[in-house]
């Protein structure tokens, strides 16, 4: 009998083919929505842990607030960082090491193709040694930059495999215009899995000052604590000195102090709050889909009220009305969710490639069959949710009334 | 087979003084009052009355598609005039064949899944389903068109479709509401074939219409409701008397529905 039902579904939506499919686009949407923006949150989250994973998870980084939300770490700040600032944080007791770095957008030429992104500095001296114990990597080919070299840069993994849209590899010994300057490439990084390293020039401090014309004005500052246990109590401390040196007072501070668990966690708040966004827009998607299937089986209802009457003078009871329109009504929902549910993996595993591309990661698209199963799940019961109101007027028809329209 | 000429027929349908009454505004409007009808077993019975006549109340109240408001129907001697709506739905599925003047098929099903939906709410199986319907095709001569949808039959075809459905359960009764109505005269001629065939079976046939040659070529009883009485016209055994005649002649000369 159950089967009866569902045969009678399918062919009773079928034959209203496109009305349809119209009806189940909300809950396709949802559906849609939900499968494809958590698989790209699941990949968002590992693109996240492996920008993290590759920096030191010991350094506390220090910048000027204001607008740092558009550019590069203190770029197009009000109040920028100054060497003093680097000096006060230099001389605390629980600092052991600070280095300052500049984050510049600039415009890179090669094989007579302009591409524009980050040039990032590397002090000199001791905390030339610090930064590239960060970095923890080697030169995949060439060497990292030396205290004398002058016009000369290094460059992360992607300038070696042609991921920045050079149309050619740049290797060793090649001369890249970053300004309109020539430079001198020298080695290429190897690959950290991130677009924060390996899309980037790294240039020497005094190169970049002069490229860049930069005078006193520090985008970071890197600060290595002298105990790594102790994380919050120099992340308090520097930020005591930066009042007392920028003369603000708590609460209006013109500056951040991010320790890495912070931003990470930060991140993941954001992550978290995209995704409740993403389930809140699907849930009132879907919740209009469920609209859409009252409306469409209410007219359904009306329009089939002699089929009813029919039904009934053959020897349907109320009960048997009642199942047909909520089977169908079920079968609304379930047909949006399996349509959205396909959709909604093509753009997740769509989605994954763009992020390897764009981060310059290696998520493997990732199908999750729990989420897809209790999707169609919840979309089939959706579709009954929506129906039972229009399935019990209809079952609820008198056949004389019925048989009569 | 034929039980149509024993004399010890039983009663199949029976309205004890059945009235009906609606609710239209502030006026209650009396379909049927006071109407009383006694069907034996194999008869062909004819209804007939002028429009608002209650002529269609009265197939209803028969077809235990409706209650009455006051009264008694018998089916196969159960009183079914205080049944719920789904018991009636059962009684009516198992005992009742229906024949309508728009044939009222299932646009979305074929002449097979249409003849097998009777007996799909009698939870019969699918295979004996689909071994019944193929084998009532068969018989309306349509067995060649099982698989075609409705929009793709002629009018005669729809007709012998819903006279193989209305047979699904093998009721006792066969209730047909003006069924050559929407029919040509050779279509109509072929399918009232059908149900005179039906009936030599054994089967009790019960027509509503408004065609008095229909009425007295086919049937045995004709039930003439006017102005809330009813004449009873009974075809003798050697045919129509000159009196039925004669009132079967005045019936075509008087306004129809």
């Amino acid at each position: 009998m159950i089967k009866d039902y569902f045969n009678l579904a399918f062919k009773n939506l079928k034959h209203r083919g496109i009305r349809s499919w119209l009806t189940l686009l909300g809950i396709f949407i949802g559906i849609t929505a939900v499968v494809s923006l958590i698989s790209l949150g699941e990949g968002l989250e590992l693109a996240v842990a492996g920008q993290f994973g590759v920096s030191d998870t010991e350094l506390i980084s220090v910048q000027a607030g204001g607008l740092s939300n558009f550019g590069p770490p203190g770029s197009a700040v009000s109040n920028p960082l100054t060497e003093d600032e680097l000096e006060a944080i230099e001389k605390l007791s629980s600092v052991d090491k600070a280095a300052k770095r500049y984050i510049k957008t600039g415009k890179l030429e090669y094989n007579d193709i302009v591409v524009f992104g980050y040039a990032t500095s590397v002090p000199s001296g001791d905390d030339r040694d610090f930064i590239y114990d960060q970095l923890d990597s080697e030169p995949i080919v060439g060497r990292l930059l030396k205290d004398n070299d002058v016009n000369k840069v290094f460059l992360g993994y992607n300038f070696y495999v042609d991921k920045v849209g050079l149309d050619k590899e740049v290797i060793p010994g090649k001369t890249v215009l970053i300004n309109d300057k020539k430079f001198e490439v020298i080695g290429i990084l190897d690959k950290k899995g991130s677009f924060i390293f390996d899309n980037v020039v790294y240039m020497n401090e005094e190169d970049m000052e002069d490229l860049f014309e930069i005078k006193n004005e520090i985008d970071i500052i890197a600060v290595l604590p002298r105990y790594s246990d102790e994380m919050d109590k120099t992340k308090e401390d520097i930020e005591k000195v930066l009042r007392k040196v920028r003369d603000v007072k708590e609460g209006e501070e013109d500056f951040e102090v991010s320790t890495p668990e912070a931003s990470l966690s930060t991140l993941n708040n954001i992550l978290s709050g995209v995704q409740i966004f993403i389930i809140i827009v699907a849930s009132i998607s879907i919740f209009i889909g469920a609209i859409g299937i009252v409306n469409t089986m209410t007219t359904s209802v009306l329009e089939r009220k002699r089929e009813i009457g029919v039904m009934k003078s053959v020897g349907a009871r109320n009960a048997h009305i009642f199942y047909q329109f909520f089977v169908e009504s079920s079968m609304l929902g379930l047909l949006g969710g399996i349509v959205g549910a396909l959709f909604g993996t093509f753009i997740g595993f769509v989605g994954t490639q763009a992020l390897n591309s764009f981060l310059g990661s290696d998520l493997t698209p990732n199908i999750n069959f729990g989420l897809i199963f209790f999707s169609l799940l919840g979309s089939f019961l959706i579709g009954g949710i929506a129906g039972i109101i229009p399935a019990m007027k209809a079952s609820k028809q008198n056949p004389v009334d019925a048989l009569r329209s | 087979m034929s039980k149509k000429k024993s004399d010890k027929r039983s009663t199949i349908i029976e309205l004890r003084n059945v009235h009906k009454h609606y609710q239209m505004g502030e006026n209650i409007v009396r379909a049927v009052d006071g109407l009383s009808i006694e069907v034996k077993e194999g008869e062909f019975v004819a209804i007939m009355g002028p429009s608002g006549s209650g002529k269609s109340t009265s197939m209803n109240l028969v077809g235990s598609l409706d209650v009455p408001t006051k009264g008694q129907i018998f089916l196969d001697g159960e009183d079914i005039s205080t049944l719920t709506e789904s018991d009636l739905a059962q009684i009516r599925g198992k005992k009742i064949g229906f024949i309508f003047q728009s044939f009222n098929l299932i646009p979305n099903l074929t002449a097979k899944e249409n003849v097998m939906i009777p007996m799909m709410f009698q939870g019969v199986d699918e295979f004996e389903r689909q071994q019944v319907a193929e084998e009532l095709l068969k018989l309306v001569e349509l067995s060649d068109r099982s698989d075609h949808y409705p929009n793709e039959l002629s009018g005669g075809q729809r007709q012998r479709v819903a006279i193989a459905r209305a047979l699904a359960n093998d009721p006792e009764v066969i209730l047909a509401d003006e069924p050559t109505g929407n029919l040509d005269t050779k279509t109509g001629n072929i399918v009232m074939e059908f149900l005179e065939k039906l009936n030599r079976q054994g089967k009790t046939i019960i027509m509503v219409t408004h065609e008095p040659d229909l009425a007295k070529a086919h049937a045995d009883i004709v039930y003439w409701l006017i102005d809330g009485k009813l004449d009873k016209i009974t075809k003798k055994k050697n045919g129509w008397s000159d009196t039925s005649k004669k009132k079967l002649k005045k019936l075509k000369y008087s306004e129809m529905k």
